[in-house]
């Protein structure tokens, strides 16, 4: 049979149903949002080791014009190498059949298996294919098989760009191979290790539309490239990693000679650091997220705990005088928490694999791996339940020790004195002249808040996280906007940006120049260089440009421009400054990774903040004097007639030195198709989170204003109150603690936001935190929407206030 | 006290009943009466006669199921509940059993709840003298005695100059003596501005203060007593 206590408990667990469900509702999300990231990271992560580990990620790479195969041997024969395989890797530019504008592509050399090609068999091909491997960065073919020995024309398509143009097996696309077109089959859909995250060399964001991958059997790009028996690209396999620097160093001297540009470390490849950095991103909102969703969680155990204890103070202490121990009475009290608390944990570890699931899809817009691991049940189940927990433990616990102190002997007071503070208040409003001003209800809201100043101060809080939840998920989209706006439309003012292939003369520049539709063209001159400075050192492009430059300007973050003509020496972002040390008027050694590799010192002139990463600019006809070289251009900046648009796609495609197009318009489109995409949904989520805080603390405070004042206002009403006005002093503190967390919850908001920003500072970009209206005024709509909501529903609680009823009563 | 005048409340065969699950409850049954301006009644009853439930329609708390009930011309049982908000407003004093003061505020800005939403107050602390605590103005109520919170509690009602004051078991918590100082204060208002007092109470010492005294039963007027020779609150003895 259930004991008298049991049956009490259960009786209070119903009783306080509407402050349970807010509990549960924000540990439910509190647990969800841990679960989702750790799940997400736990999975993310065990999806890259595993396909690293298997397809033969590569541990170092490096970039050359080119070497003969026996120098791979010589490099296989370095100790501490495991394996090393040098491909040809080129980018060219890829002509749809129903697109017009053209398409860059890197173009990556494959072994093929060397099999019969008279073997009909197709699911014994299939197996053959993926029983042939290349040594590293091996493929994954998702649909498909690989190229065939002496089937020269086939090619197998990386998979987001496969998707995004919907290609198929057995489609066919057009590219310029070292100025000839040639038409390639696609026969198969696949990812390599190193391109699980793919981004156009100079981008900020992966477009999987204007830049995808092909790899091509070897003898095709050595035919198109006079590469035969040759190479341009090495990966290497490292037997253990803290040799990695001496490695390097000996593979950059054996690379000298034939045009290497230095090594590269996993840490620093482009794929491995996006994904590392979206992990480190997960992480931190794995953390900020969760940690809003538990202290207002805890606030609101306090606030509804110590309130409920108030009321059963007089049944506390009959059972203490009964004989009970004070331990027995703070288990029946623990028990109530715990309900709440496992059904919290519950339903957050149900909601967060839930939203895990949808963030893994989320992910698939942007990296590809060959499985993605669902590891439901690891450490972070532990972590739920003892975090529900500790929170229980944190918000019960003032509570418990107000039972500990209640006498068994309990004086029946008929109303505490207000504390200090309210009497400070009352003799300050009676004095002043402010008492006329004050009416009577707003007088109630005043003495009603500055009675419990803990619980006022809690409310506050516990709503300003939850505007800072808000501001926290939906500024980056001002960032992103912020970035995008500088890059695109503030500092470039090109149409398209053509690489070419290799530094030309004056007269690759005529020649674009003179193609119909084309506007202005200048042109740039890119080259590798290591800049040096004391110890520091760093790799990177150094960009030549004109004096005048119109279509790519130099600007700040506060759109200042910076002009090379006034300067022989560099303008350098200050990232680089940084990475180097170096402050303006300081001389860096540069060695340049190209050609004659020369070797000249230069001052900074200029050191500007902008949103990109480690960056040189320099004087073109400077560069080309310290080059020892004439007008040349690595490539060229050109905004085009618009109605002449397809005439010049198609001359970029039929050019036989433009190997790579960047079209600015195009890639600001889709990158804003994409962030539109990803991060509307988390959005969505988060502002209902953000809500549900914000209505759970506005509520539950309201709630117990009601129940501690219902007899109070139920006076009011009886007193000739009308209905309106006795609401007004619900709603009037509803709204005070709401206007009063605006202020708290915004700046906390871009707070948080800084440590994020600040947690995603990375070698390829630094982002602004921008404080944009927009954020705020979309923070304050949701936060006027919950207020709405939570004012409708004390309404109807206020209009069933039994007025009769709550008077017979003694309090 | 001045029958010759219009009668301020006047009810017509009043009744009161509530459905309670299966069954009916009937609070009060086919009820006539007037009360007059100026007049002090008691009205007496058991437990469950029907005291409270006449007293909450008396006061716009309530309307009645059948019947009519006026208050000088405005007919109480056909008002909604903004038109019986406005009455209690402009013309109802109440004086609860357990005092219902506010806490948080003092014993002034209690009264002064009621002084600022009403028509023609007095002012707070002219409320406060008339029940005699003009000097414990700026205690709060856990400050005072039973006696003093239910005084203040009558300041609290009178403020507004009500056209009637109703009150229910205002010495119910209380012992002899201070119950005799309450409802002294009441005697005193009903004297010094003419307010039409009614008191419900088991009572029946009570009943000596009153000029009439209804008696109710089953939720019926058992009998109305008149008395011409109304004693003073201190000589009363329960």
């Amino acid at each position: 049979m259930m004991s008298a206590r049991l049956r009490l408990l259960l009786s209070d667990l119903i009783r306080l149903w509407k402050q349970g469900i807010a509990i549960v509702a924000l540990l439910a999300c509190g647990i969800s949002t841990l679960i989702m990231s750790t799940t997400t990271i736990r999975s993310l992560e065990a999806s890259r080791d595993h396909y690293y580990s298997h397809y033969r990620f590569a541990h170092i790479w490096a970039s050359l014009v080119r070497a003969p195969d026996a120098l791979l041997e010589q490099i296989r024969d370095l100790p501490g190498i495991t394996r090393a395989s040098g491909r040809i890797v080129r980018q060219a530019i890829l002509d749809f059949p129903n697109s017009p504008e053209p398409i860059t592509a890197r173009l990556v050399s494959i072994d093929t298996p060397r099999f019969s090609p008279t073997s009909h068999s197709s699911d014994q091909e299939k197996n053959k294919d993926h029983e042939f491997h290349q040594e590293l960065d091996d493929l994954y073919l998702r649909q498909g098989r690989l190229p065939r020995v002496g089937s020269l024309t086939e090619a197998v398509v990386s998979e987001l760009f496969a998707q995004a143009h919907q290609l198929q097996i057995g489609d066919t696309l057009l590219a310029n191979l070292g100025g000839k077109q040639q038409a390639i089959e696609i026969v198969g859909i696949g990812l390599s290790p190193d391109s699980i995250y793919v981004v156009q060399p100079g981008l900020l964001l992966s477009d999987n539309r204007l830049y995808g991958i092909l790899w091509i059997p070897r003898e095709n790009l050595e035919a198109a490239w006079n590469m035969e028996g040759a190479w341009n690209h090495l990966a290497v396999e490292l037997e253990n990693e803290s040799d990695r620097y001496k490695i390097q160093s000996q593979i950059d001297q054996l690379l000298a000679p034939y045009g290497g540009t230095g090594s590269i470390h996993r840490d620093d490849q482009e794929s491995h650091a996006r994904v590392r950095d979206e992990l480190n991103e997960l992480r931190t909102m794995a953390i900020l997220a969760p940690a809003i969703f538990l202290s207002v969680t805890v606030f609101l155990i306090h606030m509804v705990f110590s309130r409920w204890i108030m009321q059963q103070r007089e049944r506390i202490a009959t059972l203490r005088a009964f004989g009970y121990r004070t331990s027995e009475i703070t288990w029946d009290v623990l028990q109530v928490v715990s309900v709440w608390i496992a059904a919290g944990v519950l339903l957050g570890t149900l909601m967060g694999l839930q939203l895990a699931r949808w963030l893994s899809e989320l992910y698939k817009a942007f990296f590809r791996f060959p499985e993605v691991f669902h590891l439901p049940f690891g450490w972070q189940w532990i972590l739920a339940v003892s975090l529900g927990a500790i929170v229980a433990t944190l918000g019960a616990w003032s509570g418990l020790r107000q039972i500990m102190k209640i006498p068994p002997a309990l004086a029946m007071h008929s109303g505490a004195l207000p504390s200090t503070s309210t009497r400070w208040l009352a003799s300050w409003t009676q004095s002043s002249k402010l008492s006329a001003a004050l009416s009577p209800t707003l007088r109630l809201v005043l003495l009603r808040a500055l009675s419990n100043p803990w619980l006022t101060s809690l409310s506050i809080l516990g709503v300003s996280l939850g505007i800072a939840l808000l501001i926290l998920s939906s500024f980056f989209e001002a960032t992103i906007d912020r970035v995008l706006d500088h890059q695109f439309s503030q500092s470039q003012h090109f149409d398209f940006q053509l690489a070419f292939d290799e530094a030309r003369s004056i007269s690759a520049i005529h020649e674009v120049s003179q193609w119909t539709g084309v506007q202005r063209v200048e042109a740039f001159r890119s080259i590798p260089v290591e800049f040096q400075y004391r110890t520091s050192r760093e790799r990177l492009a150094l960009l030549g440009l004109d004096p005048d430059s119109q279509l790519l300007k130099l600007l700040d973050q506060n759109n200042v421009a910076y002009l090379t003509n006034t300067t022989n020496g560099l303008i350098i972002t200050s990232k680089l400054a940084e990475k180097l040390d170096v402050r303006r008027g300081d001389r860096i050694d540069v060695q340049v990774l190209e050609g004659e590799q020369r070797r000249f010192s230069l001052a900074v002139d200029q050191v500007f903040e902008n949103y990109t990463g480690p960056a040189a600019f320099i004087d073109r006809v400077s560069l080309h004097k310290l080059l020892r070289e004439g007008d040349r251009a690595s490539g060229v900046h050109l905004t085009i007639d618009p109605h002449y648009q397809n005439q010049v796609y198609q001359k970029i495609k039929d050019s036989p030195f433009v190997c790579g197009a960047l079209n600015r318009q195009a890639t600001l489109a889709n990158f804003r198709d994409l962030l539109g995409k990803s991060t509307g949904w988390m959005r969505f989520v988060n502002a209902i989170f953000a809500a549900l805080i914000m209505l759970g603390v506005a509520y539950n405070s309201a709630l117990i204003t009601f129940s501690e004042r219902a007899r109070d206002l139920a006076t009011l009403r009886v007193l000739g109150y009308r209905k309106n006005e006795v609401l007004w002093i619900l709603l009037l503190e509803l709204l005070a603690i709401t206007l009063l967390a605006i202020p708290i919850g915004i700046p906390l908001g871009y707070t948080f936001a800084y440590g994020m920003i600040s947690a995603l500072d990375s070698d390829s970009h630094r982002l602004p935190l921008v404080i944009d209206p927009r954020t705020i005024a979309y923070t304050l709509s949701v936060v006027a929407l919950a207020t709405a909501l939570c004012c409708g529903l004390v309404a109807r609680m206020a209009t069933q206030l039994n007025i009769v009823s709550v008077l017979k009563v003694r309090e | 006290m001045s029958r010759e005048n219009h009668p301020l409340f006047r009810a017509n065969q009043i009744s009161k009943w509530y459905p309670m699950g299966d069954v009916t409850v009937h609070a009060l049954r086919g009820i006539d009466l007037e009360l007059y301006p100026g007049e002090f009644v008691v009205i007496l009853g058991a437990s469950g006669s029907g005291k409270s439930t006449l007293l909450n329609i008396l006061g716009g708390l309530d309307v009645p199921s059948e019947g009519t009930l006026h208050f000088m011309d405005w007919n109480l049982s056909d008002s909604n509940e903004i038109a019986l908000t406005e009455f209690r407003r402009q013309h109802v004093g109440f004086v609860f059993q357990f005092y219902n003061l506010i806490s948080g505020l003092t014993a002034l800005d209690n009264v002064r709840l009621v002084t600022e939403i009403a028509q023609s107050p007095m002012t707070p602390i002219e409320a406060l003298r008339l029940v005699g605590l003009e000097n414990r103005s700026l205690h709060y109520p856990a400050q005072l005695s039973g006696g003093e919170q239910q005084r203040v509690a009558i300041a609290r009602a009178i403020g507004k100059r009500p056209s009637v004051l109703l009150c229910d078991e205002p010495t119910g918590a209380l012992d002899v003596k201070t119950g005799a100082i309450v409802l002294e204060a009441i005697a005193r208002i009903h004297r010094d501005l003419g307010t039409l007092v009614v008191i419900i109470t088991h009572n029946a010492a009570i009943a000596s203060m009153a000029d009439r005294i209804i008696q109710l039963s089953d939720g019926r007027i058992a009998e109305i007593r008149e008395n011409n020779s109304p004693q003073p609150a201190s000589s009363l003895q329960w």
